[in-house]
């Protein structure tokens, strides 16, 4: 570490100016989503820059600098985000709630009415390729505006200009004008009214006070921070709403409305039915394979092995919508199939049972390739005289194959299975794109489904066209997180113990 | 060796061999009716494993061509394909190379350079990589909602985006190049630094030739992962021009225009070359993530 420390002081010059651009432009970016409204973003940014600074500054931190791209990378990309949807789940974000207050404000102040008492004539003048509006009653001329795109252009009082467009070509640039707002030396805003005339604009709402507005018809408005809504006396919320803390409110609402508790605690026992079946098939398919190539008389064993994993080769998600074709009801290969043989038509798609064991049906196909592969890794492991010893003490090869084999291959697949099992639980790509968690569950007031897991039902709440329930989706992360830091856990200490084991056997 | 008879043994090969190739029949049939569906006529599942008529429709469509029916009916392919599958590899080609990069040097720290809390930050890493990224959905709409009110090169619809969050899936990665790192013997590095090397030399001159086989069984594995990655890019990426082919082929069966036809000579198109190099790569994931794994 020494001769490291000497080096890089000799060198240290160009090292530490390419650290104070870096930091420049990081610092750059922090204010940018300070300006922008995103303080909790600018800081994570400065904690970075300052972190990165630190590090690659200073000699003393050396060895850090190393582990330093990694770090930042699970924190910034995995840790916060996974933070940041939980906190979410502790407030209203949602489509109606999805500015923030200082943006909800200036919106409802951005908005005006066209008073028409005000109205005056105008008239347009040409200057080389822009256009300059005239208002002979106030004897007002704009600047040069192009007239294509939205914009607003000041007034100024001079003489009439020479020669003004006729009647007709102002007609013509009728789009442009609408899109105009000029701006008088005072500070009025006139807009375009009709095809012959401008008018003042009188604002909607007007800020009277710190957290108050008055509309235009003399009502006041005081925001109300617990809902995030502007609201009249009377209590009627006025959109478009901002972003507040709503402590438990969203926990609340999944514990104790009807429609939405009763989709919640039926998702939630099928995604752990879901899970754990897909893991009890795959392994026990898996594993049955696996045993059966690994016997020596058997030939074409390579062949077979390839083919085998071919599930598992195919990108998932092109696997997965062939298979919502082929079980397509109308027109699917399967009930085409079974129409011949049998004379059924399933409704895979419309009857919860069929659609839940199709669910399963799907994934284990997807899945036993995995675990037919570590299978066979492990089985390789278990010493071959054991399993003589016990058929010469006279046990079928069934019994050898549940009392020696099983109970060696067990240990070192649980951290596998555990693992499997989690990926399983979030196992969104499946149900997004095999059901999309169809067929819905009667009577709820969310989009759920009879096939929804947790990761699919939070995915539809916040990313389905209807609502966009941010606040209610990262709530029930919150629930998922638990969840998977159980299933996480459990893994590690699984892992530890057989670890613990193989180095055990080896010492 | 065991002795059985040969009798019984007869009877055992016929029973596993027969029962693997009905087992094959049903697994492999969903390849093969896809392959029959993508020269039929039309884009409706009716007619025999072996098309009627036979035609290229399909498959001229998903290479991004017109296609002139025998009555003169021209069509334009529904969806670009060929762009998607760009996208696809631009996107997994770019964050594999970042993960990599992250993934190997933080992999050597980890595996050689003496940092304190180093124990700590390993089990961490191994418990957040638990951590599925359909977790973090909603944070990463809003993040990058937010960041391209800034700059909208890091918004919405946007692949420098994806492949920045991408990044995140690092951490498997790190566990599976330290297996390797922590299996080459210490007394290169000595040598190293009896000859004066800075731990950065012997990354770069010792460690890094060394691990090149582990850092392209590492590259393909994230690679595959980023083009099956559904949720985040699906949450990213709206326009039908940045899709990647994940996100796009979910198009063609939507319930008001069903391609069933079209769909399946693009699935092909896209998926075959994902498969082959799966299958190259898949005697070293298995054993990457084994070892990866249970090496504590």
């Amino acid at each position: 570490m020494t001769t490291g420390a000497g080096r890089s002081r000799s060198r240290a010059w160009p090292r530490l100016l390419a650290v104070a651009i870096v930091a420049l432009i990081l610092l750059w970016g922090a204010f940018a989503l300070y300006a922008a409204g995103q303080p909790l973003l600018g800081a994570i940014i400065l904690g970075l820059t300052t972190a990165f600074v630190v590090i690659f500054g200073s000699d003393r931190f050396y060895g850090s600098r190393f582990i330093f791209p990694g770090i930042a990378a699970v924190l910034v990309f995995i840790a916060f985000p996974v933070i940041y949807t939980i906190y979410i789940g502790f407030t209203n974000y949602s489509s109606s709630n999805l500015l923030t207050y200082h943006r909800a404000v200036e919106v409802l102040t951005a908005r005006g009415t066209v008073d028409q008492t005000t109205e005056q004539p105008f008239a347009v003048a040409r200057d080389g390729d822009e256009y300059r509006i005239w208002l002979p009653e106030s004897g007002l001329l704009s600047e040069p505006v192009p007239l294509t795109d939205e914009r607003t252009a000041a007034l100024f009082p001079v003489d009439a200009p020479g020669t003004l467009l006729d009647r007709r070509q102002t007609v013509a640039l009728r789009e442009g004008l609408a899109r105009l707002t000029l701006e008088t030396p005072e500070g009025q805003l006139i807009r375009n009214a009709s095809l012959r005339s401008f008018a003042l604009v009188v604002p909607d709402y007007v800020q009277t006070g710190p957290d108050q507005l008055t509309r235009s018809d003399g009502t006041v408005l005081t925001a109300d921070h617990s809902t995030g809504f502007f609201r009249t006396q009377d209590g009627v919320a006025v959109p478009p709403g901002w972003r507040v803390n709503v402590g438990l409110a969203n926990f609340e609402r999944i514990f104790t409305s009807q429609g939405i508790r009763g989709p919640t605690v039926e998702i939630f026992v099928w995604t752990f039915v879901f899970a754990g079946l897909s893991v009890l098939l795959c392994f026990s398919v898996g594993l049955l394979l696996a045993v059966i190539l690994q016997w020596q008389h058997l030939r074409f064993r390579s062949a077979y092995r390839v083919l085998l994993i071919l599930p598992y080769a195919v990108p998932s998600f092109i696997s997965i919508l062939v298979f919502r074709g082929l079980f397509n009801q109308n027109f699917g290969e399967i009930n085409l199939i079974l129409d011949a043989l049998f004379g059924l038509r399933p409704n895979w798609f419309t009857d919860p049972t069929l659609a839940r064991t199709m669910v399963v049906i799907v994934n284990t196909w997807l899945g036993y390739p995995y675990m037919m592969l570590l299978a066979m890794g492990f089985l390789q492991s278990v010493p071959e005289d054991h399993k003589k010893a016990a058929v010469l003490e006279g046990a079928s090869s069934i019994r050898v194959f549940f009392t020696i084999t099983l109970p060696q291959i067990i240990p070192p697949f649980l951290p596998l299975l555990i693992a499997a099992f989690a990926f399983n639980f979030n196992n969104l790509v499946l149900i997004f794109l095999l059901t999309r968690g169809l067929p819905d569950i009667p009577g709820t007031v969310i989009p759920a489904g009879k096939t929804d897991i947790l990761a699919s039902f939070t995915y539809r709440l916040a990313f389905d066209n209807a609502g966009q329930q941010f606040g209610l989706a990262g709530a029930i992360t919150l629930l998922i997180f638990v969840v998977v830091a159980a299933i996480s856990y459990a893994n590690f200490v699984a892992m530890r113990r057989a670890a613990a084991r193989r180095a055990g056997r080896t010492l | 060796m065991i002795v059985e008879r040969p009798r019984d043994l007869l009877v055992k090969k016929i029973l596993a061999h027969g029962f693997l190739l009905i087992f094959l029949a049903l697994i492999l049939f969903p390849f093969l009716m896809v392959l029959s569906i993508s020269f039929r006529q039309g884009n409706f599942a009716v007619g025999s494993l072996i098309p009627d008529n036979p035609t290229l429709e399909h498959w001229v469509l998903a290479f991004g061509f017109d296609y002139t029916r025998a009555n003169g009916e021209v069509v334009s392919p529904p969806y670009p394909v060929l762009l998607w599958m760009w996208n696809s590899i631009k996107v997994s080609v770019i964050a594999g190379l970042g993960v990599l990069a992250i993934a190997t040097i933080s992999a050597y720290s980890f595996s050689r350079i003496r940092i304190r809390g180093k124990n700590a930050m390993l089990d961490a890493l191994f418990l957040i990589q638990m951590f599925p990224t359909t977790l973090a959905l909603v944070a990463i709409f809003a993040i990058f909602d937010a960041l391209g009110g800034v700059t909208p090169i890091l918004g919405l619809n946007s692949h420098v985006a994806l492949i920045l969050i991408y990044l995140s899936g690092v951490t498997l990665h790190i566990w599976t190049i330290k297996g390797y790192f922590d299996s080459i013997d210490r007394a290169l590095d000595n040598a190293a630094a009896i000859d004066g090397a800075t731990p950065w030399q012997t990354f770069r001159y010792v460690f890094l030739p060394l691990a090149v086989p582990i850092m392209a069984v590492v590259f393909v594995l994230a690679f595959i992962g980023f083009i099956n990655d559904y949720p985040i890019a699906s949450v990213l990426i709206r326009s039908e021009s940045q899709m990647t082919l994940a996100v796009g082929a979910r198009l063609y069966l939507n319930e008001f225009r069903y391609l069933w036809g079209n769909f399946a000579a693009a699935a092909i198109l896209s998926g075959l070359p994902i498969t082959i190099v799966f299958l190259i790569a898949q005697r070293y994931l298995v054993r990457g993530l084994g070892e990866g794994a249970v090496k504590g």
